[in-house]
């Protein structure tokens, strides 16, 4: 089963500490949601109060057209997986994973064929007759997994759920969470740190800073075209280029900054059209930059730079580069693994206009 | 040289130890086999006879069950109780929860006469005649607080999210006591209980203070040393030691055994 969420202005309050702001949330049933975010930015909060461990000092939450804004956990239609599995030590695999059907009232001989078939999907139907302790740890996650979703919830909630697990683990079991989404059809809200982790398994991704949610949609499009600062900092590297708008030409504004002036169109200001003498921030990811000459579509040079320190990273070089124009500035770009890169070189250094993110510059928030 | 007489030295220190704890014990149990009239020196030879006189004595067969129920349905009192206290004061927010704690566990402080001599004048007051019920509570009130010491430090905060998830899962509150929360402690709760009866198994002075005509084992016993001393006695004595040994190796096998390995 599944079902949409919504939340109306949700606010949580802790004492002195906002932890959530008047935070306003649709989702669809059937998707797999990601509320992404540094720590204390309010995406553990915000998914207690979905799962109801937590109510919001203010604000509604909405469950499948229901209001669940007072409805204790055991009442709602969502499960919760978390972060340290929380099984039952005492309990073999098949009765922590019936636990949930015990509860509902289930005989004995059923559950526990249900709870076998959620092993099997998860891939542990031989081990059922184990403890938890005998389990890795991909393991142990896999069960209770299973156990949250025997019970049938409409949505499913995962507090950092793959945080414990290694690196290579963690990538398997990110293939297997959304494999299994895509099978139950669950609605999932997962809850992680990692901007990596969510590309690699959200359908649309929640970015949250300091109680707020700073952006919300598809990976791409918040990698892409962030409608925040904060937003594309935090999904992975960005230069940032401050600039003032002299004035608007037909569906482009020319922008003045340190690397020269940049006619930029209008789509490029994911956020509200520019007026004349907003201050912006242009966002450009390292692997945007080409050398003049090299890229296509229309382009915008930024005259030369300096290379001051380059890496190899297998896919790419890392560079760091000084534009002639602008020597405080500090600069990442990406250059092609095959690119005959060396210190001090100087680069004609261009962008494909359309891979330009203006913003809002904000003062006073990182 | 020196390291001989190290070695020499350290062995002796351990047997003078180990005798002065166990040689009254030993001594207790060579002589309930005593074939004679008196368990003292010399050893005249070995006989049955005053197992048989133990087994015979109706009265003492009588204390020796008395002992066994009280200790039995005491300990499982004071491990209910102690279990609940625990439970409240480790994952609810009550007021004075430090001043809780500390009430609970004062009694250790008190001693069992004191305590005893408290019940009595209640009892007294109330009006409730003494038999083995008044020593059953007497027995709570002395292991109760060993009880909720032990299993409260047994709850970690690792414990919430399980109960939570249970909770999640659709549990009420008495279903994550009973089929959560209990079994994960079963350990300590398992460790409390024997604890608790081997204490009301030995303990004299409350049994003694708070009983009439039903009494306990400790208490019978002291009614057959007032008429001297006999290998009989020493008989009893020796099966009161038993009892507590083959508690303790049970414990030993199943409990701790079992904690190592996990």
């Amino acid at each position: 089963m599944t079902a949409p969420v919504s939340v109306h202005n949700a606010t949580k309050i802790f004492g002195a500490f906002t932890a959530l702001d008047d935070v306003s949330l649709d989702i669809e049933a059937g998707e797999f949601i990601v509320l992404l975010g540094p720590s204390g930015c309010g995406k553990t909060t915000l998914l207690s109060i979905l799962g109801g461990f937590q109510s919001p000092t203010k604000g509604r939450v909405v469950i499948g057209g229901k209001d669940m804004t007072s409805v204790p956990p055991a009442k709602r239609p969502t499960t919760t997986m978390f972060q340290d599995y929380a099984l039952f030590p005492h309990m073999k695999l098949r009765d922590n994973v019936g636990f949930g059907l015990r509860m509902r009232g289930m005989a004995k001989a059923e559950r526990d064929e249900k709870a076998l078939g959620f092993l099997d999907l998860v891939g542990l139907k031989t081990s059922a007759d184990k403890k938890p302790h005998e389990l890795s740890g991909g393991q142990r996650q896999r069960v209770a997994l299973a156990r949250a979703l025997a019970v049938d919830p409409d949505v499913l909630l995962l507090d950092e759920p793959l945080g414990a697990l290694d690196l290579k683990l963690r990538r398997q079991m990110q293939d297997e969470l959304k494999a299994i989404q895509k099978r139950v059809g669950t609605t999932f809200v997962h809850v992680t740190h990692d901007q990596e982790e969510a590309m690699a398994i959200a359908d649309r991704i929640v970015v949250m800073n300091q109680g707020r949610i700073e952006d919300f949609g598809p990976p791409a499009d918040i990698y892409m075209r962030p409608r925040s600062v904060f937003s594309a900092g935090f999904m992975g590297e960005v230069n940032f280029i401050p600039g003032t708008v002299k004035h608007r030409v037909d569906a482009s504004a020319l922008v003045d900054t340190s690397v020269g002036d940049i006619a930029l169109p209008l789509k490029s200001f994911t956020v509200g059209a520019p007026s004349p003498g907003q201050k912006v921030t242009l966002c450009i990811r390292p692997e945007h930059f080409r050398r003049a000459g090299e890229a296509e579509g229309p382009v915008v040079s930024l005259g030369d730079a300096t290379i001051t320190g380059s890496a190899f990273f297998g896919t790419h070089y890392r560079c760091h580069l000084k534009p002639s124009s602008a020597p405080d500035l500090s600069i990442v770009a990406h250059m092609p693994q095959s690119a005959d890169v060396a210190d001090g070189q100087i680069l004609p250094l261009a962008v494909n206009l359309a891979d330009i993110v203006a913003l809002p510059a904000q003062s006073g928030r990182s | 040289m020196r390291d001989v007489l190290t070695k020499v030295a350290s062995f002796a220190y351990a047997g003078l130890i180990y005798g002065f704890i166990f040689l009254p014990v030993a001594v207790l149990v060579l002589f309930s086999f005593q074939d004679g009239r008196l368990p003292v020196p010399p050893f005249n030879g070995f006989s049955l006879q005053w197992y048989e006189a133990v087994f015979a004595d109706r009265k003492l067969m009588a204390a020796l069950a008395n002992s066994f129920v009280v200790a039995i349905v005491s300990s499982l009192i004071a491990c209910l109780l102690g279990f609940l206290a625990a439970y409240a004061l480790a994952r609810y927010k009550l007021p004075g929860s430090a001043l809780q704690r500390g009430l609970l566990i004062a009694p250790m402080t008190v001693s069992y006469l004191i305590i005893a001599l408290g019940l009595l004048t209640v009892l007294n007051t109330f009006g409730i005649k003494l038999s083995l019920w008044t020593v059953g509570i007497g027995h709570v009130v002395i292991n109760l607080p060993l009880c909720f010491a032990i299993i409260y430090s047994s709850m970690g905060d690792h414990h919430i999210n399980i109960e939570r998830a249970a909770r999640d899962l659709g549990a009420n509150d008495f279903k994550v006591m009973a089929l959560v929360t209990a079994p994960m402690l079963m350990p300590s709760i398992l460790a409390a209980f024997f604890l608790s009866v081997t204490f009301s198994w030995d303990e004299f002075i409350i049994a003694f203070l708070l009983s009439r005509f039903d009494v306990t084992l400790p208490v019978e016993i002291w009614s057959l040393l007032r008429s001297g001393l006999n290998p009989k006695t020493n008989a009893i004595g020796s099966l009161v030691f038993l009892v507590s040994v083959a508690v303790l190796a049970v414990l030993e096998l199943t409990l701790f055994g079992k904690t190592k390995k996990s």
